[in-house]
């Protein structure tokens, strides 16, 4: 579904390395949770996935090509004078949904987000909590065979949060492959059919999760990071 | 093709539907428009000049300035929560989306142009009424290069701090073909002569169009992609 193979990436004429011989390999139904504190290249890796930069080196391959990413990042992507079901729209077209189509999976997309009572609200009039939902719509809107989310519990609420991780576990039940970017062991695990740490642009260890627990791989982590020369600040949910 | 007028249309239509909803661009053009041929009008001493002489040269100067506002806003609304960043994820090919900018400014710039021109007819008082369709081809075919190479130097500069004032200084030596046929042709017609002693002056500009649309077409990529 999703294949990574020695990807290099550097800023800076190669001064900043971000990528540095990342592999990996994804089937359908599978989700990789990359753990790394700021700075360890996670959405830079995210970014070459979708195809927004092209790396130094390596070779990306997505099954479907670019329609078949969904890609949450930093920012909603959305536009603020439009209203939430405008805003589905429009992207519903760029990604080829039939017209016909468009408007049921709008609105069938908002209820699964829980953003259906604001679909007529200009996107500027919401709460952060609220554009993180719809920023989560829209890059479920064509039913992406691929996801990308880079950090995607940023502004959630602990309710909103737990209904993502409950519509990801779906996604991963109907065969959709999900790359999951945090530097929070306690969000991204439960989710995790592989994990990987991630520092100074390279997979310090990349692992199926196996029977292991949050604690465990929270621990891991912090060792992981430790070894490389510190700098994780204790693991859990820390060195942001 | 048809895939590509597709995206281009949607991309266009919603540029269209943000600035008609927020109107910052279109409104500042407008009034710049209303205001540079006041000043003009009222600046002007029409026993030392004659009106004829300056009309055309005030028209495509205030055309251009208030073209090039405009032309500024159109990249820099894909700034906001990073739009652009999902557009060059999607499957919309670049191509596609530098059309869909450049049919939103034409309509943009021509929208302005519909309002500035019977203003310049009523301020400067000049015979347009015997030369109209032509005039308005004449505008269409200018419009369409230096909207061209404005759309595609808004992209080159909207991550850069100085963004406006860059778009000025790259855009205006490649706009001096294109105005000075355009100056050329529009005199021509105001002073009653014939289009065929323009003959040159409208290839310059359709060769103009057709080479920067082109251009444009095919560089596009590079001032977006990372």
């Amino acid at each position: 579904m999703l294949s990574a193979e020695g990807l290099r990436h550097a800023f800076r004429g190669g001064r900043v390395v971000a990528l540095d011989d990342v592999s990996f390999s994804l089937a359908a139904g599978q989700t990789l949770t990359i753990f790394g504190p700021n700075g360890a290249g996670k959405t830079t890796l995210l970014k070459v996935l979708a195809g927004l930069i092209r790396p130094d080196a390596g070779r990306v391959t997505v099954a479907g090509g670019r329609g078949a990413i969904g890609w949450i990042g930093h920012h909603s992507h959305l536009y603020g004078h439009l209203t939430v079901r405008e805003n589905l729209l429009f992207w519903a077209s760029l990604y080829g949904v039939p017209p016909s189509a468009r408007g049921v999976n709008a609105a069938a997309t908002m209820r699964r987000v829980g953003v259906a009572d604001w679909a007529n609200q200009p996107v500027w009039s919401l709460s952060r909590g609220l554009v993180q939902r719809a920023a989560i719509a829209r890059a479920l809107i064509h039913d992406p065979r691929v996801l990308l989310l880079d950090e995607p519990f940023t502004g959630l609420d602990l309710k909103a949060a737990a209904a993502l991780r409950a519509l990801l576990g779906e996604l991963r039940g109907a065969g959709r492959s999900v790359v999951l970017a945090t530097h929070n062991v306690d969000e991204g695990v439960e989710l995790a059919s592989v994990v990987a740490f991630q520092r100074r642009g390279r997979f310090v260890q990349l692992a199926p999760r196996g029977g292991r627990s949050a604690a465990q791989i929270a621990e891991q982590y912090r060792r992981a990071m430790a070894e490389e020369g510190g700098g994780a600040g204790g693991g859990r949910g820390v060195d942001g | 093709m048809a895939d590509l007028l597709r995206q281009a249309w949607t991309v266009a239509r919603k540029d269209l539907v943000l600035e008609f909803r927020t109107r910052t661009a279109i409104v500042s053009a407008l009034v710049f428009t209303a205001l540079v041929l006041t000043v003009f009008n009222f600046g002007r001493d029409p026993t030392a000049v004659p009106t004829i002489d300056l009309a055309p040269t005030i028209l495509w100067v205030t055309f251009t300035f208030a073209a090039m506002l405009t032309l500024n806003r159109a990249f820099q609304l894909e700034l906001e929560n990073q739009a652009l960043e999902g557009l060059l994820v999607s499957p919309l090919n670049r191509t596609s989306l530098y059309w869909g900018k450049l049919i939103a400014n034409l309509m943009f710039v021509a929208l302005v142009e519909s309002v500035g021109l019977p203003l310049f007819v009523l301020f400067f008082d000049v015979p347009v009424g015997r030369v109209l369709l032509p005039l308005v081809g004449v505008i269409a075919l200018a419009t369409l290069g230096f909207v061209a190479v404005g759309t595609l130097f808004s992209a080159l500069v909207m991550r850069t701090r100085f963004a406006e004032l860059l778009l000025v200084v790259l855009l205006l030596p490649f706009l001096v073909p294109p105005l000075i046929g355009a100056v050329q042709v529009t005199a021509l017609l105001l002073g009653g002569r014939p289009l065929s002693e323009a003959a040159g002056w409208l290839r310059l500009l359709a060769a103009y169009d057709i080479g920067f649309v082109s251009l444009a077409s095919l560089l596009f990529r590079f001032t977006v992609d990372e």
